[in-house]
């Protein structure tokens, strides 16, 4: 008898891995002005049932990744290289079938403004057993029983009334249960919520995030949080991945990023948060200077323009040398700075603050 | 959904009577004494007093406009022309038949080529602008729009002759555009007003071809169409099931100022094609200072539009759930 071994062919399969892992993904849009880098060489990885938190500017590429996570970029303008895996699928370059097939069904994705993203032209009940029925097959009586189900699950009070409900006869907080609610109908492995609270007053913030939380203990659903808010990711997430410029400038656990961070540019978005520790005196630094424009970035670390310590690494790396994430895995961010220095400037940070 | 209605038929009916009382005093300002019109041209004073008097042209403005009004709804005697029933618009000072038969007599034609219009400017233009939306930078779309600002330019006394002579008299594919009462022979009453149809929808079709497209394109970048495909949704069913209903709306607002527009097209197309619609009386009256017929002619125009727009506010709410109607 002979062993048949199933090696699948390079490039369609691999090994056990973590969960969802993106590898040194680029996406360019072509415009009219040139070329834009979005995202230049971002790898990152998410573990099962984990949450990750990207944080970073508006611009600095975050939602323009988990769009090309679910390849819902135009690809008439649109050039996407480097690889997705979503366990053993490659994602990018998929047929449009197969995406399909993917979205709302095992990544699920929400967005930030849910008066905007519902349809509404159709019933809150109609847009969530409509994905139930196209992934599950389930008849109409099926995926209506579903859509309460959900509706319930998610908090919003008398499900089997507000089924029949349109998005403007919702208030802001239970369109974005109705959305959590319609993203999660097909028990979703990878849930991207994209700013899922911005347009949220603050206690319903609260409410939302604690609801995600909830569900992923349930469920073990893995899930990707895109916030420009720390504190949400303070409160949420396991992992933190800090986005500059289309690429990753520190990466490792909440504890690690919040507690010890590496990069300038995270310690420039913690100084420029509020702390309840702090005196109420104490200033809230901005980080100065803009984001860079994608269309023509800096050379060398994107970040130079606005970093107070380039002149500490010697030469003229940080002008002419892109920095790498290192180290690989773990605690790591692409900065050039050693990490004496760095907590050299942390600790006379500190005593500057104190 | 009663209560919209009954305040849309009480507002049209204000409508109305500013329309019939401003057109009623133009009428007045103009130096034309319609008396002398309808006296002859060898006329003694003394005649045209009695023909003022029979008229009742003696009476005060707003008098004059009180009996024409009251006339509608509870008939009127004339000295002139013996008793007119209601609803009376009066007699045509020209042909002296009553205004009200003239206008249930003409008034099929125009209806008939209006709806007509109004239904191949609607299916065609949305049908192509969803088309080139569709294929969006692709030959198809660039035909499309560049036919649309052709046809935008076009003149309905320019293209109707030329469709004419060549569909009718050259190719003989068509008869010659008459009319012939619907009741009568739906086919025929359709094959005669093609012509009609297609050229006065000319000019329309392309405002509406251009309209969907860039509509369409506006709807399919919304968060919710983001969303719809992020949900699985493909891009055939989030373009005809979920896009087009958010397009549609501006283009029914649209469509509701255009039906005056489309009426006064119609009357240039009855004249190009010798139609006898409502629009043949309408320049009739205004040649002969034909005042009843006039103010008949522009209150049931009026009135016309006013019940389509009317129409147009219902359908906005079976579009759009936001719309609500009471």
């Amino acid at each position: 008898m002979t062993t048949v071994s199933w090696s699948s062919e390079p490039g369609t399969s691999r090994g056990p891995g973590p969960f969802l892992s993106v590898r040194d993904l680029s996406v360019r849009f072509s415009t009219e002005d040139g070329v834009v880098r979005a995202v230049d060489g971002l790898s990152f990885d998410v573990e099962k049932g984990t949450t990750l938190g990207i944080v970073g500017e508006s611009g600095s590429g975050k939602s323009v990744t988990n769009l090309a996570v679910l390849g819902l970029h135009d690809p008439a303008h649109t050039e996407i290289d480097g690889e997705i895996w979503l366990e053993d699928q490659e994602l990018v370059g998929a047929s449009s079938a197969t995406l399909e097939k993917l979205r709302g069904n095992r990544v699920a994705m929400i967005f930030q403004d849910p008066l905007t993203s519902l349809s509404p032209f159709h019933t809150i009940g109609r847009q969530i057993s409509e994905v139930y029925r196209k992934h599950k097959g389930a008849s109409r009586k099926e995926a209506r029983d579903r859509a309460i189900e959900m509706l319930e699950r998610v908090g919003i009070p008398q499900p089997a009334t507000r089924v029949d409900h349109y998005p403007h006869e919702f208030s802001g907080g239970m369109r974005q249960r109705a959305m959590i609610a319609m993203a999660l109908v097909c028990d979703p492995d990878l849930l991207i919520a994209d700013e899922p609270t911005t347009a949220l007053d603050v206690t319903v913030q609260a409410q939302i995030l604690d609801l995600l939380k909830d569900l992923q203990q349930q469920y073990g659903t893995t899930i990707i949080l895109i916030t420009h808010d720390l504190g949400v990711v303070a409160n949420t997430a396991d992992n933190v991945l800090v986005m500059y410029a289309g690429r990753a400038a520190e990466r490792g656990t909440v504890r690690e990023v919040l507690s010890k961070p590496r990069h300038p540019y995270t310690w420039g978005l913690l100084s420029s948060m509020p702390r309840l520790t702090s005196s109420v005196d104490a200033p809230l630094v901005p980080v100065r200077g803009t984001p860079p424009s994608l269309l023509s970035p800096p050379a060398g670390c994107a970040f130079h323009p606005r970093c107070d310590f380039s002149q500490l690494v010697g030469s003229d790396l940080c002008f002419t040398q892109r920095p790498d994430i290192s180290p690989e895995n773990g605690h790591g961010d692409a900065c050039y700075l050693t990490l004496q220095q760095k907590r050299d400037i942390r600790t006379g940070d500190t005593k500057e603050h104190a | 959904m009663t209560s919209f209605l009954v305040r849309r038929v009480v507002g049209a009916l204000v409508i109305l009577i500013f329309i019939s009382l401003i057109t009623f005093y133009l009428f007045y300002a103009v130096p034309r004494d319609p008396a002398r019109a309808f006296c002859g041209k060898i006329c003694p004073p003394e005649t045209l007093e009695l023909v003022r008097h029979n008229l009742g042209m003696d009476k005060p403005l707003f008098v004059q406009y009180w009996l024409w009004l009251s006339a509608i709804f509870v008939g009127r005697d004339f000295t002139q022309f013996g008793p007119c029933p209601a609803p009376c618009l009066g007699y045509s000072f020209a042909t002296q038949e009553p205004v009200f038969n003239a206008i249930v007599d003409r008034f099929p034609v125009t209806l008939s080529l209006t709806l007509g219009a109004s239904v191949v400017i609607l299916s065609f233009g949305i049908l192509t602008g969803m088309l080139a939306a569709w294929k969006v930078g692709q030959p198809l779309d660039k035909i499309a729009s560049s036919s649309s600002v052709i046809g935008a330019s076009l003149q309905i006394y320019f293209v109707g002759p030329l469709v004419v002579f060549l569909l009718v008299d050259t190719l003989g594919l068509l008869p010659r555009p008459s009319y012939v009462p619907f009741t009568e022979d739906p086919l025929t009453w359709f094959v005669h007003l093609l012509i009609p149809w297609v050229v006065l929808s000319i000019i329309f079709t392309a405002n509406y071809t251009r309209m969907t497209r860039s509509q369409m394109l506006e709807q399919l970048a919304e968060d919710y169409v983001r969303t719809a495909r992020a949900k699985g949704m493909s891009g055939r069913s989030v373009f005809f099931r979920f896009a087009w209903r958010g397009a549609m709306i501006p283009i029914i607002t649209i469509f509701g100022v255009d039906l005056a527009t489309l009426l006064g097209g119609a009357i240039i197309t009855e004249q190009t094609f010798t139609l006898h619609g409502i629009g043949e009386l309408a320049v009739r009256a205004v040649q002969n200072t034909d005042l009843p017929m006039l103010l008949g002619v522009t209150v049931v125009g009026a009135a016309a539009i006013v019940i389509l727009n009317i129409v147009v506010d219902v359908l906005y709410a079976f579009i759009d759930p936001r719309v609500r109607l009471n």
